[in-house]
This record gives C-alpha cells, structure tokens and sequence, in this order.
C-alpha cells in the first residue's frame, strides 16, 4: 500500500518533470516553428539565475517562481529580436542558429560562473509515508507542473491576448490585416516561452548539481515530448509526458535507470512510427 | 617505352610521401628534444569532470614549478605540454596520438575516469611512451609502462566496507556509475561485502548523465538495506546525495563511497545533505603532516590563496613526484632506464605521506585514512599505514612476465 503510492507519486513526478522540461519548447517549437537547440541552456541559465538571487538572499520560492523566468525571458527576448526574428519560418536556419547560440551560453555561463558544479539545497522537507521516505519536493514539481499548464491554458483559450498570438502562430498575414502586429506577437510569444524554459530550469536546479552544460540532459527528452505530443499545446503536452514519464518509470522501478531510459526512447519510436504527426493529430483534435 | 599517366603518377606520388612520412616518424626524438624536458599532461579540465580535472592540472603545475625552482631535473627545465580533454573520452585519443606522435613528449601524466585511462594506455605502451596515472581506480592494470599511485579497491574498499558494516549493518546496497569503473567496483565491494559475513541485496549502475535518483530511492527503501555504498562519479551524480538527503533518508540508513570527496563534492554539499558518510582516501586537508602543511601553502601561494587541493590532485602531485625522483636516479630520460629504476622501489614523501612503488606491478604502496565528512571536512577516523595493493599483486607480477598487458578482472 505504502509502496504503491510511493510508486505512484514517481510516476507522477516523472509525468510532470517531463511536461515541466517540455513546456517552453512546446510553446517555441511547437506553436512558433523554431528549432530551439538552446532550449536546455535557456533552462540551465534558469537554473543559475536562481542560485545566484538565492546567493543574494533572495528567498527561494521567488527566485525560482519570478526572478528565473524574467531573467531567462528577458534573454529570450534579446534574443529574439537579434537573432530568430530574421528566420522565422526557416526550420533549418533556426536550428543551425539556436545550436550557436546553445554554444554561446555554455561558453558565457562557464567564463562567469565556472565550470564547476553548483547548487542550492531542496527547500522542501522529505517525509514519510508508511516505513517509506518521499522527497517532498516531488509534490512541488507535481503542483507546479498542473498549475502551469493550467495556466496555459487559460491564457491561451479564454484571454484575447491568447486568442491573438494562436491566430498570428496560424496566418500571420490575415492577423497582420486585421491590425495586429506579427512582429510584436511573435516577440511576446517567444519571451513567453523562454521564461517558460526558464521556470522549468529554475524549479529542477534544487534536485540537480548545475554545471554550464546541463541543459544538454533535457534537451532531447524535450523534444521527444514536443514531436510527439504532435500539433495541440497542452492536450499533446500531457499525453506523450503522461505516456513516457509512465513508461520510464514503471521501468526503472521494474528493472533500472538505464533500461527506463531505453524504454521510453523504444516508446516514442514505436509512437512516432504508428502516429508520425504525433499524438493530437490523431487523438484529441482541435483540443488546445 | 614508359608512359606516365595520371593514375602512376598519383600511386608513385603517395608512395613516395608514405616513405617521407615513415622516414620521419622512425627517426628518434633526441633531434628535437635539446634542453628541456618534455612532460604531456591530459585532463580533463573542463566539463562535467573538471571538478577532479582543474585541482589535478593545478598541482602538476605546482609539481613542475617547484621541481624548476629546485634546478630541474639533470640540468633541464621541465616544459608541459598540456591538452584539456573537456571531459570527452574521444578526445583522448585525439590528444593521446599528438602528445606521442607530435609533440614527441618524454612523459605523460594524466587520465582521469577509467575510460580515459584506456582510451590512451595502448598508445603510450605502442609509442614507448612512459605513463602515468594518478587517479584512485578500480584496481589491476598489469603493463609495465604504467605507473599507477592511486589506491586500489584493496587499499581503499577492503578498509571501508568492514568500518561501514560495523556501523550500519551487514545488508549492502551499491549504486555504481555505469562504466569500468564502476562495474570492476561493484564486484570488489560485493567480494569484500560477502567475506566480511554480509549480503549483498541490490546493485544498480547509472550512466554519468543521469541525474534523477528518485524512483531509485524508492526502490532503495523497498529493499531496506542497512547500508548504501555509492562508487558514483561525475557531477551529475551528485544529485543522488542531495535527492537523499532531501528524501529524509540520510539519518534512516547511512552511506558509503568510494568516490564521494575526491573532486571535494563534499564542499558542493551542504553539511546536512554530506554529514556522516563514510569514506576511505590517501588524502584529506585535515591531515596535519609537514609535507601536507608546506604543500597546502605551496598551493595557495601559486593559485591566489585557493585550497580546492583533493585525493586526486595529490595523487598527481605524488606521480609528478615519483617520475622526477625515478630520472634523478636513473639519470637519464630514456624510458627503459626509468622504469628500471622506478622498479629499484622508489620512494617519495608527500602531502598523502609516504608512497613507494610496489615493482612487481607499478602500483603504489601508501597510507589509507577512514574518514568521515562532517561540515565540509574529511574528519580522519582512523589512519592504516603503508597499505599493499594486494588485489593487483594477487593477479599481476611484471618481474615474471614484464611483456604483460591485461587489466585484470576480480573473479568471484
């Protein structure tokens, strides 16, 4: 009994990290069409961003929940106005593009913070259930995790502001006639989804040890997530997270880390070979 | 009636270069090598491993710098040449070749991770390149152009696994990086495990990238040992001690490791995420030795007032040490007369205490200290003097078979 919930708050937590890791990409790949290969460094300089403000005695929870994604937003939207404005809607460009600056960042993060791992202490107490420990973190993942696609959701559904910037990610020549700006739009959605990035970075660097190359653990995970998700924001975000975070850890617990590992990428090839647009192509249509 | 055409003029071409080439490359290096001594190093200093990497090149460079002062060795300066690996194991290879092959070097020092030790240990031995590698390791190389000064799994494990069981308990579970090192581990310390009287009850390996430990941890608990040994490595892996102690798990079952400090992790922990595991090293900063006391302001005087000195930057500091004091005695730099006189039993007196040579398998005979972390120090518990590397010797004898080449296994 005890051990079945243990189990199940790890399946969940690994589902939410997944969804967590993948949502800036989802909003950046999947809505605006950029290759983002500096999606892991967006989330490492995340990362730094709140140990440093937590050096600076910040508390943690506002470093993690504001400081990091306006600090990595802000990066995004610089950014986006030197770098990926000029190649929207060439694919390969941006990729070749974001791979530079993916560099870039590794190279400047370790010539201001070193190349040495640091890291901050978990501010959340474990605790236990029945005879077993759980890391009480696990559930602030988990809360954050729903929060945040809930409230990407809202926006984008229920607000004119999101209304506008999924029109604009559809025709942004018919947005363009009826007044809006693309150019802004685009901006403000790509400073959304880097600070997305950004949150995601913050909230997993009390688990991990930060080094300037971190990011380079996420980055496939995150796109596995994306493609696979396929053409619909939070419904594809929830169902391949769902799917492989499921997939992953029932079996890392049945047999190891290592074989959770080629269990999920064996499932998202089987995935993507059966359903090759991704999940919200096939399931769940003209959900957002 | 010869006719040249494009096709023999390009085959006699490239034979004609390929003669060149060979000409040059057969032809000894004492053109070259005129007043100083050459000396490659390789490490890893940048990257994931460069916690382990940046101290080990610091104290190389120490090494050489006092070995300079001092008047160099036979009248010569001692010149570096060094190449960051950027923890990539491919590199090795790359800079391996150039360092023998280019540079033409006398000596090298340097590897860090078993992989990278292998990665480059067939080149130094084919190029007759002598080799040193200064790094705690999983124990049983048998090749006579290496010279290895960290300790083994009989040095270190055999003395922390009876120290660990008496404390925590006779049910062990290990959690190993996933490569050589950690699977030639594993295997020594389930041996040392079982012929203490204990019970091995899990074993788990992980590749360096991973990070997250949950899930493990859970099942840890479902197995419920008393003790948890942990030969993890590299940066990543430090997240297991944090996810831990996070966990709440640190004051249920204690820890062990045979890695945990040697890149000073325990000063990236909190005191109380590092408080109380158990480890076994030739060095810590506590030791109150002169030697140690000298060598620590030594460091801080060349490196403005740092002291992220660790077990493995020693190690290098005592192979730098080691080399120098076997061309002293050798009095040349010729490889063959260096070895043989490494193999006479040299000895050396640093920061870690004494270190002689074992000659019959080009390990290190050395002190062993039982340490605990406690606020970011290795407390020393308990110190063994001048421990043989017994598993090595057990499998690897050079006097009898000097044309060896194996890294030997732990048969269970």
């Amino acid at each position: 009994m005890d051990l079945s919930f243990v189990i199940l708050v790890e399946i969940l937590y690994g589902i939410a990290s997944l969804a967590l890791i993948s949502a800036g990409l989802a909003v950046v790949f999947g809505m605006m069409k950029v290759i983002n290969l500096a999606h892991g460094e967006f989330m490492m300089m995340g990362g730094y961003a709140t140990i440093t403000a937590v050096n600076l005695g910040v508390n943690v929870f506002v470093a993690m929940l504001i400081v990091a994604p306006l600090v990595v937003g802000l990066i995004g939207l610089v950014v986006e106005r030197l770098v990926i404005r000029h190649l929207y809607g060439r694919l390969v460009d941006t990729m070749l593009a974001t791979w530079g600056l993916s560099l870039f960042f590794v190279g400047s993060v370790t010539m201001i913070f070193g190349n040495t791992t640091t890291s901050i202490t978990t501010p959340i107490k474990g605790f236990s259930v029945g005879n077993y420990q759980i890391n009480g973190y696990n559930f602030f993942i988990i809360f954050i995790t729903i929060c945040l696609l809930a409230g990407i959701y809202v926006l984008l559904k229920t607000t004119r502001a999101g209304l506008i910037a999924r029109g604009t990610m559809q025709r942004s020549d018919i947005a363009a006639a009826l007044g809006y700006s693309p150019d802004r739009i685009y901006m403000a959605t790509f400073f959304f989804g880097s600070a997305l990035s950004g949150l995601a970075g913050a909230v997993l660097a009390p688990l991990v040890g930060l080094v300037p190359t971190s990011g380079g653990i996420y980055i496939a995970k995150a796109f596995i997530t994306v493609i696979a998700g396929g053409p619909s924001l939070i419904a594809g975000l929830i169902s391949s997270a769902g799917l492989f975070g499921l997939v992953n850890q029932v079996f890392t617990f049945a047999i190891s880390p290592v074989i959770g590992e080629v269990a999920l990428l064996v499932a998202a090839v089987i995935l993507l070979r059966l359903l090759p647009q991704g999940v919200t192509a096939r399931f769940f249509k003209g959900k957002m | 009636m010869t006719v040249l055409n494009r096709r023999k003029f390009l085959g006699r071409g490239a034979a004609l270069t390929g003669t060149t080439l060979t000409g040059a490359a057969m032809m000894p290096g004492f053109a070259l090598a005129a007043d100083t001594i050459k000396l490659g190093s390789i490490l890893d200093t940048s990257g994931p491993f460069d916690a382990y990497g940046k101290p080990m090149d610091m104290a190389m460079r120490l090494a050489v710098s006092q070995i300079n002062a001092a008047g160099g060795l036979l009248g010569k300066q001692v010149e570096v040449i060094s190449y960051d690996t950027q923890s990539d194991m491919a590199l090795y290879t790359q800079y391996g070749q150039q360092l023998t092959r280019k540079d033409r070097v006398d000596v090298v020092h340097g590897g860090i991770l078993s992989a990278s030790r292998e990665a480059i240990r067939q080149t130094m031995r084919k190029t007759q390149t002598l080799y040193f590698y200064n790094v705690l390791y999983e124990g049983g190389v048998c090749d006579r152009n290496i010279f290895i000064n960290g300790v083994t799994p009989a040095q270190q494990v055999e003395a922390l696994v009876p120290y660990a069981m008496e404390k925590a308990g006779k049910k062990v579970y290990i959690l190993a990086a996933d490569y050589n090192y950690g699977q030639y581990m594993a295997s020594w310390i389930k041996k040392f495990v079982a012929d203490n009287g204990g019970e091995t009850i899990g074993v788990d390996f992980f590749p360096l990238d991973v990070s997250d430990f949950g899930s493990t941890i859970a099942k840890i608990q479902t197995a419920g040992p008393d003790l948890v040994i942990a030969p993890l490595v590299g940066g990543n892996h430090l997240s297991f001690f944090r996810q831990w102690a996070a966990a709440g798990m640190k004051d249920r079952i204690p820890l062990a490791s045979t890695t945990l400090g040697v890149g000073n992790e325990h000063k990236v922990l909190t005191p109380e995420e590092g408080n109380g595991i158990m480890v076994a090293y030739n060095y810590s900063q506590e030791l109150d030795t002169p030697e140690n006391n000298a060598f620590k302001e030594a460091w801080a005087a060349a490196n403005d007032g740092d002291q992220s000195m660790h077990e493995i930057a020693v190690s290098n500091y005592h192979g730098l040490l080691t080399w120098a004091e076997g061309v002293r005695k050798a009095g040349s730099l010729d490889r063959d007369a260096i070895i043989a006189a490494l193999e006479t039993g040299v000895s050396i007196t640093g920061p870690g205490g004494v270190v002689t040579v074992d000659p019959k398998t080009h390990h290190a005979v050395l002190d062993v200290h039982l340490m605990e972390i406690q606020d970011q120090r290795m407390r020393v518990i308990k110190s063994l003097p001048q421990r043989q590397p017994i598993d090595t010797q057990a499998v690897c004898d050079l006097e009898a078979n000097p044309d060896d080449n194996t890294q030997y296994e732990i048969q269970i």
